[in-house]
């Protein structure tokens, strides 16, 4: 009996002690969340975008862009889907923050083809009335990007 | 509170039970461990670069009008001056930069590392300046950071050279302001008829924060007189009378022109050796020429033929000017000192260098290629350029030896006259496109244009002093056909 009673006590001392220190990961991590505004990620806010700064000149590009009233930055860079859209965030917010925390990447920045392809296809979301005749002819073709002759259209250069 | 006696009978269970947790407790306080470590690294992470953001400079010193020491502005400014600092790199690129060449110390020149040298890579350069101090000492430019330690210890000054040369070598504003008493252009009238020692003494640094930036704002600013007085001139003959560069030029043209305070071709004008920037004609070279031929300048006679010779001097301001870049908005410090990024903070690099060892800053922000593609494109302008020049180097060599066979063989003055003056225009333009430091990348046209002036100027000249071919093998077959025209 006694013997029960201690490895009890024994157990309950361990798993207080794994909770505290679990509880003191998941507090320093709920604090990061929040200093970091990680809900912000989950919007459609441009603002959220600039938060690690190294997109703050393309927001400011952006603001003075022809499109900074019709469309926002998820408009153009995440699918028009839901599933599209948060695989498309959580993918580029892990490589984006890999990325600016190591500072391992390429200055400037580039966009990656994957990311271009979905630009490109949000080109079409909304021109589709203007663009499919020129688009039917060879929907694969490299030379049919939209971007390639307007590449300010989103961000004035 | 146990007794020995508990302790004896259950000390076994309590430990077997206990070891049985050992294992797995301390793995979860393991892992917790690992993660709040590195979540709390991340945490710190994203406040330093929160912090960069906010701040982006520290007042720590006090900078006036009359603070030269880079070192005192470095201390507000650390990360551009760090960056400014790394010109004592020494790195070639394919037609140019500098390659440190070691060498033996002496008394008089205590360099144990120098540039390497222009005239012994091409002999050419020394039969073209013949009598002039080039021809005695030029090597490969290196770094801001040597600019007034290459320009003390150059042989060229076994010529004696003028204090004039401080302008461009050394942060020259507040000596020149206190040399004229408050007066920056009184201390520039005094400084330039100096003996070069004299005037070498009365400065410290190589070019420094102060020559291009305004102390209390950070604007940038105009702060050498020759260039104050050139774009005058310049904006006056196109029509802008009174222009003043420093309240009229929007930042943009600035981001050119402090770098064109000194980057410009330009000479010394009459007994006060003034520093003179020759554009009232126009920028392109042979506006340029048009202007010493108006005033008859001449900087030298040319050790064999005797030419009123002229030297070109890197006018990269003259020949940018002329190029798709110039055009299109493009300034000196987009290419040489283009923004980069420094944790959360974006400045200018002030680690000022060519552009091809810093590709993907300089060029790929507006040019979307890959970076073997853009050298590609630019050594191919370059590699083409350089062809030119040397073609144009042999001709002026042909043309040098063509006059003095005419001087030997006692042709009329009026004939080598004519000559010497082509020798003059040639060596003046081909010498602007060797001069400048882009080998033509900054206007490749333009640069192909007066070079094939130059070979023009050479065509004229060998024209002039032309000699009936006086060999006595030619002689004889000539007599020969003279005397069958004759016997017909």
């Amino acid at each position: 009996m006694g013997s029960m009673r201690l490895a009890g006590a024994a157990l309950t001392h361990a798993v207080l002690a794994a909770g505290l220190v679990g509880g003191v990961a998941l507090g320093v991590g709920s604090y990061t969340f929040v200093y970091a505004h990680g809900a912000s990620y989950l919007t459609d806010d441009p603002g959220a975008c600039a938060n690690c700064h190294v997109m703050q000149d393309h927001l400011d590009a952006w603001a003075k862009s022809s499109h900074h009233a019709v469309a926002v930055c998820n408009d153009c860079h995440t699918p028009h889907d839901f599933f599209g859209k948060y695989l498309t965030k959580s993918r580029n917010g892990y490589h984006h923050s890999l990325a600016f925390t190591t500072g391992r990447f390429h200055e400037p920045i580039q966009i990656t083809p994957v990311n271009e392809a979905v630009t490109e296809a949000a080109c079409r979301y909304c021109h589709t009335d203007i663009v499919q005749a020129i688009d039917v002819a060879d929907r694969h073709s490299e030379t049919l990007s939209c971007i390639r002759c307007h590449p300010s259209v989103g961000h004035l250069e | 509170m146990s007794t020995p006696s508990d302790q004896h009978t259950d000390g076994g269970g309590r430990s077997r039970t206990g070891r049985r947790l050992v294992v797995p407790v301390l793995a979860a306080a393991a892992a917790a461990t690992v993660v709040a470590f590195g979540v709390t690294a991340l945490l710190v992470n994203i406040f330093e670069r929160k912090q960069e953001a906010r701040n982006p400079f520290f007042r720590v010193v006090e900078l006036t009008d009359e603070t030269t020491d880079p070192a005192v502005w470095g201390k507000n400014f650390p990360l551009q001056y760090d960056r400014y600092k790394r010109t004592v790199d020494m790195v070639r690129t394919r037609f140019g930069g500098s390659e440190a060449m070691p060498r033996t110390p002496s008394e008089a020149d205590p360099r144990s590392i120098v540039a390497q040298s222009k005239l012994e890579h091409d002999p050419r350069l020394k039969a073209m300046w013949a009598g002039y101090a080039f021809a005695i000492d030029f090597r490969e430019e290196r770094g801001h950071a040597y600019m007034l330690e290459d320009q003390t210890l150059t042989e060229r000054h076994q010529k004696p050279q003028a204090g004039t040369c401080i302008h461009c070598h050394a942060s020259v504003y507040v000596p020149y302001k206190k040399l004229g008493d408050g007066d920056l252009i009184a201390g520039f009238e005094k400084m330039n008829p100096m003996p070069y020692a004299e005037a070498r003494r009365l400065v410290e640094h190589p070019v420094a924060c102060i020559d291009c930036h305004d102390p209390e704002t950070m604007q940038l600013r105009i702060t050498r007189p020759a260039f104050l007085e050139g774009i005058q001139a310049l904006k006056a003959a196109q029509g802008e009378p009174d222009y003043d560069v420093n309240t009229v030029a929007s930042r943009q043209e600035m981001r050119a022109f402090v770098c064109a305070q000194c980057h410009d071709e330009y000479y010394f004008k009459g007994k006060g050796k003034r520093l003179v920037y020759p554009w009232t004609k126009g920028l392109k070279a042979d506006q340029v020429l048009a202007y010493y031929d108006e005033i008859g300048f001449q900087e030298w006679a040319h050790a064999e033929t005797g030419a009123p010779m002229l030297k070109a001097q890197h006018p990269e301001f003259e020949l940018w000017n002329q190029g798709i870049h110039s055009r299109s908005g493009v300034a000196c410090a987009d290419c040489h000192m283009p923004y980069t990024r420094v944790g959360a903070m974006k400045i200018s690099d002030h680690h000022v260098r060519s552009p091809l060892l810093n590709i993907n800053n300089a060029c790929q922000t507006c040019h979307k290629i890959p970076e073997e593609d853009l050298r590609a494109r630019v050594e191919n302008i370059q590699s083409t350029t350089y062809e030119m020049r040397n073609m144009a180097m042999d001709a002026l060599m042909a043309l040098i030896e063509d006059i003095k066979r005419a001087q030997a063989a006692g042709m009329s003055t009026e004939a080598l006259d004519r000559a010497r003056d082509c020798q003059r225009k040639a060596t003046f333009l081909i010498d602007f496109i060797e001069a400048e430091n882009s080998t033509g990348f900054h206007a490749p046209q333009e640069a192909a244009r007066v070079l094939f002036k130059g070979m023009d100027y050479i065509r004229q000249g060998q024209l002039a002093v032309a000699m009936p071919e006086p060999a006595d093998a030619l002689a004889s077959s000539v007599t020969g056909t003279d005397a069958a025209v004759t016997d017909s």
